[in-house]
């Protein structure tokens, strides 16, 4: 249970994906105009994210360990990914139509955000991951577990984002900070706040 | 090769549009790794090479290449190359290969090179490609390379390592610090850019209309003019 909360913890809020770890920085950008938008992107992303770790850490772990083949490690994941993406938009539009609405224009970008590779990364470094979340085994569960709540973190900074953006679109500011300059000051106040996590940890 | 084309790259990689400042792509790594100067060269030397490698290669195959799988195609021969940068930078430079850490083989997914890919190196020849590769990256370079040395002297009071004074704001070195510069010297950018492109414009106007009297209408001043009459 101290593990789970821990995870929850660390990938939410002092580890966030995009306000301190600066991952998945193009999507928080491009789609972050609309909360609805927003939300569906990052609910697809964890949704992605999970799975990746799901399949990721075990064919690094038993697969490509065992062969001694570790430096295949970029290769095998980004088509992985690429495929899994695939196979999810397939199933989505086959099984929930609605949920495909929701979430499907936004599958086929996430093959190339680094948010979904950074995470299969980063989940079999296991020192980095085990020193950032503060426990002393590595298994399947928690790669897992840390996927997915480092997908809602995600989905947090994002939504939170496009909140902000529609109060900032409607200021009178100087043509040359507009659009993204004054996004990422934006950003950066929000990154303040999360700092105060880092603090408490 | 004509000297025209050449400088015609060159200023669109480096500067008309820079993948960093003009064009802002691959900003993960612009944020993450510009706590120093020596680190944004480092990633920027990186880019650099696996650019101007996989932009000849696709430009090389790229009459082989069937349109259909052409983005997996490109995936894997940018992931093969950062996969060698990757054993060759832990085997001779451990340090940077230690700082550069998760970024190092995100490269893959990084937008800048993806995109030089599809959108010049599948349609143009070898050399034209390698050129926009190089300049493309050396671009990517000086802007991270610019960003990590302001980053440094505030916030750590060196450059490139070495001591300049005490004087520290740690708020230049954490997470929130890098998305404040970046914003801001995109803001001054944007600025140069535009005023730049004003001046060009208004001599080209003289050019065409040389008794014409009446400068191009400019915001500010009408704005301003018209806030003194109403004093």
């Amino acid at each position: 249970m101290g593990t789970f909360l821990m995870i929850i913890i660390s990938a939410v809020f002092i580890n966030n994906f995009i306000l301190v770890q600066f991952l998945g920085i193009c999507p928080f950008l491009g789609v972050s105009k609309q909360t609805n938008n927003a939300f569906g992107m990052g609910m697809a992303v964890t949704l992605v994210m999970t799975i990746t770790c799901l399949i990721t850490y075990p064919i690094y772990e038993y697969v490509l360990t065992p062969l001694g083949l570790q430096y295949l490690e970029i290769i095998v994941f980004i088509f992985v990914i690429a495929s899994l993406v695939q196979m999810i938009e397939r199933a989505i539009k086959k099984f929930s139509p609605s949920l495909y609405n929701a979430m499907g224009v936004y599958l086929p970008l996430i093959t190339t955000n680094c948010a979904v590779l950074g995470v299969a990364e980063l989940v079999i470094d296991k020192a980095q991951i085990m020193s950032l979340l503060g426990i002393k085994a590595m298994n399947l569960g928690v790669a897992v577990g840390y996927g997915f709540f480092a997908g809602l973190g995600f989905t947090l900074a994002i939504v939170l984002m496009s909140g902000l953006r529609i109060k900032i679109d409607k200021l009178n500011i100087n043509p040359s900070l507009k659009g993204f300059p004054i996004t990422m000051i934006a950003a950066s106040f929000m990154a303040m706040a999360f700092y105060v996590f880092n603090l408490i940890a | 090769m004509t000297g025209k084309k050449f400088k015609n790259i060159s200023m669109d990689g480096l500067f008309r549009n820079n993948p960093t400042l003009r064009l802002v792509l691959g900003t993960c790594p612009t944020l993450a790794l510009t706590t120093s100067a020596m680190n944004g060269i480092g990633m920027g030397l990186a880019v650099t090479f696996i650019l101007l490698c996989s932009n000849t290669l696709i430009s090389l195959l790229r009459k082989v290449i069937p349109n259909e799988v052409r983005i997996p195609s490109f995936v894997l021969i940018i992931a093969t190359f950062v996969t060698i940068v990757r054993m060759v930078m832990e085997k001779f430079i451990p340090d940077l290969y230690s700082a550069l850490g998760v970024y190092l083989p995100l490269i893959v997914v990084n937008c800048i090179i993806l995109g030089r890919a599809e959108s010049f190196a599948s349609k143009n020849p070898v050399l034209d490609s390698s050129l926009d590769g190089i300049f493309t990256g050396l671009g990517f370079t000086w802007a991270l390379t610019m960003i990590g040395a302001i980053r440094e002297i505030l916030g750590s009071g060196s450059i490139f390592g070495l001591e300049l004074w005490s004087f520290k704001i740690e708020f230049f070195t954490s997470a929130a610090g890098a998305f404040f510069t970046y914003g801001v010297v995109i803001a001054l950018f944007n600025g140069l850019f535009a005023s730049i492109e004003n001046r060009k414009r208004r001599k080209e106007f003289k050019l065409l209309y040389p008794s014409y009297e009446v400068d191009l209408p400019n915001k500010d001043k009408s704005e301003n003019k018209i806030a003194k009459e109403a004093k």
